[in-house]
């Protein structure tokens, strides 16, 4: 092993990018928890700890550019660079993502949401373990669970489709509710959002894994 | 050997150029001693094809066999066949001089005749009988190598006053007034400055719209950025040099399909 450093490095660097995913799941379950339970404390928290997030992607990404600089990676070496890179790119949106869910629960303020919130909840339960299960392929290098993260994302899609035509017919039968539906309108576009990131980091992980670069669940390896 | 992807004769890549040069079951021995096993391979015309791998695996052997300098070596052996153009490089009617104007040669170092920069260049023609206009044939040479603008003014000036980079280009010029048609690099840019280094570089793209370029380096990033075809020898505990893989560069430095290549591209043995 002649690179030994370089390698090093590159696998401290990939332990960040998981710590990074930790930090944008925990965000999502806190953004979920103050919408759901009325918590504006937690919402609060949420935007400010974004901040870290922005800081941390950053810092990976400074990390990524100065190791393409001084080492010019090949092979895996340089999939591994580039996944890291898209990935962590893929998981600071993540993060705004969550941010806007818990800026919707503060403009909500007092008032109740327009209905319980059952499909909502189902759809951020959905969208975080297409964000772990990603990070977990990632981990075990495993193109297979990627493919089926891939595939879940269509389950999430059309979670989305049932909450907008529920609202959409809210708000057409009495429009004094359009204000609160479109907030969660806006909780299941972020959250759809969130799955659709989910999928394009599992096709990081294909392209890691076998060299190719996938677009969508169709693709096969 | 494992071919890349890339190389399949049916999708584009190496294959779509028509090889120029061709080693089919090249084996080679220095006396007793096996140096290179069963070398099969297609350079394409046209393009720069690098050779690389780690010291001692016979890169610069191969090299050196496709224009026959190793003739000179008296305990050179050599088995299986060079075609250049379809034609036995080896065939009893060769002539080896023959071949090595049509199968120039750059070294390590740049190796200029102690003479004018003019007379570095108008040599090789001149023995060879060229009759046409000689200053047009110098002017021509130079400007191919690029480095006419720098030097038009002194060509009767001793190619060794030129700065390394500039003697390295003229001995490319100087490969060029023969009128190859290959042009084999042997580490052309390991004495040179990292600036001279990218005008040899750039010079090599330029060179191979006209020319078929086959350049052995150790430099990876060199051979990542100028070649279109990549080979990896190795030669394990053997010693005895072997081809492990020849593709496209890009699929050779992004996704190559032997552990050996990859190990040795990312620096996890070598």
């Amino acid at each position: 092993m002649v690179r030994a450093d370089f390698h090093r490095n590159l696998r401290s660097l990939q332990d960040d990018l998981i710590a990074l995913g930790s930090r944008v799941e925990t965000a999502i379950a806190k953004s979920l928890q103050g919408l759901r339970n009325r918590d504006l404390d937690i919402s609060r928290q949420v935007v400010i700890e974004d901040d870290i997030i922005d800081r941390e992607w950053l810092d990976l990404e400074e990390q990524c550019i100065d190791m393409m600089a001084r080492q010019q990676p090949n092979s895996i070496d340089l999939r591994t660079l580039m996944s890291v890179l898209h990935i962590a790119t893929e998981l600071e949106r993540m993060g705004d993502y969550a941010e806007g869910i818990a800026k919707i629960s503060i403009m909500m303020g007092d008032q109740p949401p327009l209905k319980p919130l059952i499909d909502i909840p189902r759809m951020a339960e959905k969208a975080s373990q297409m964000l772990h299960r990603s990070l977990d392929a990632f981990v075990a290098r495993d193109p297979e669970a990627a493919l089926q993260v891939c595939n879940d994302d269509d389950e999430v899609d059309n979670l989305y489709e049932q909450i907008y035509r529920e609202l959409l017919t809210y708000m057409f039968e009495d429009p004094s509710t359009i204000q609160r539906a479109t907030y969660l309108l806006w909780v299941a576009h972020d959250l759809e959002r969130i799955a659709d990131r989910a999928t394009n980091i599992a096709e990081r992980v294909i392209f890691l894994v076998t060299g190719r670069l996938t677009d969508g669940p169709a693709s096969n390896f | 050997m494992r071919v890349g992807t890339n190389a399949q004769p049916d999708s584009p890549g190496a294959a779509q150029h028509t090889p120029i040069v061709r080693a089919n079951g090249l084996s080679v021995y220095y006396g007793t001693t096996m140096a290179l096993s069963d070398i099969s391979l297609d350079f394409p015309s046209n393009r720069v094809t690098a050779i690389i791998g780690p010291s001692g695996c016979g890169k610069s052997t191969l090299l050196r066999c496709i224009n026959r300098m190793n003739d000179l070596i008296p305990i050179f052996r050599m088995t299986g066949q060079i075609l250049f153009d379809g034609r036995d490089l080896y065939g009893p009617s060769v002539d080896p001089t023959d071949i090595r104007y049509q199968i120039g040669m750059v070294f390590q170092r740049p190796n200029p005749f102690p003479k004018s920069i003019y007379d570095n260049i108008a040599f090789g023609p001149k023995i060879n009988g060229f009759s046409g206009k000689m200053d047009d044939l110098v002017e021509g040479s130079l400007r191919r190598a690029a480095l006419w603008d720098e030097v038009k003014d002194r060509l009767k000036t001793s190619a060794l006053a030129l700065s390394g980079g500039q003697q390295q280009r003229l001995c490319i010029a100087r490969a060029l007034a023969v009128q190859p048609r290959v042009i084999l690099m042997d580490e052309p840019c390991s004495a040179l400055d990292p600036i001279a280094t990218l005008a040899i570089e750039d010079l090599m793209r330029q060179l191979s719209e006209d020319y078929s370029i086959i350049i052995v380096t150790h430099n990876m990033q060199q051979a990542a950025r100028v070649s279109d075809h990549t080979a990896f020898l190795n030669s394990g505990e053997s010693r005895i040099g072997e081809l492990v893989e020849f593709g496209d560069t890009t699929q050779i430095f992004t996704n190559p399909i032997d552990e050996r290549t990859e190990a040795y591209i990312t620096g996890r043995f070598g």
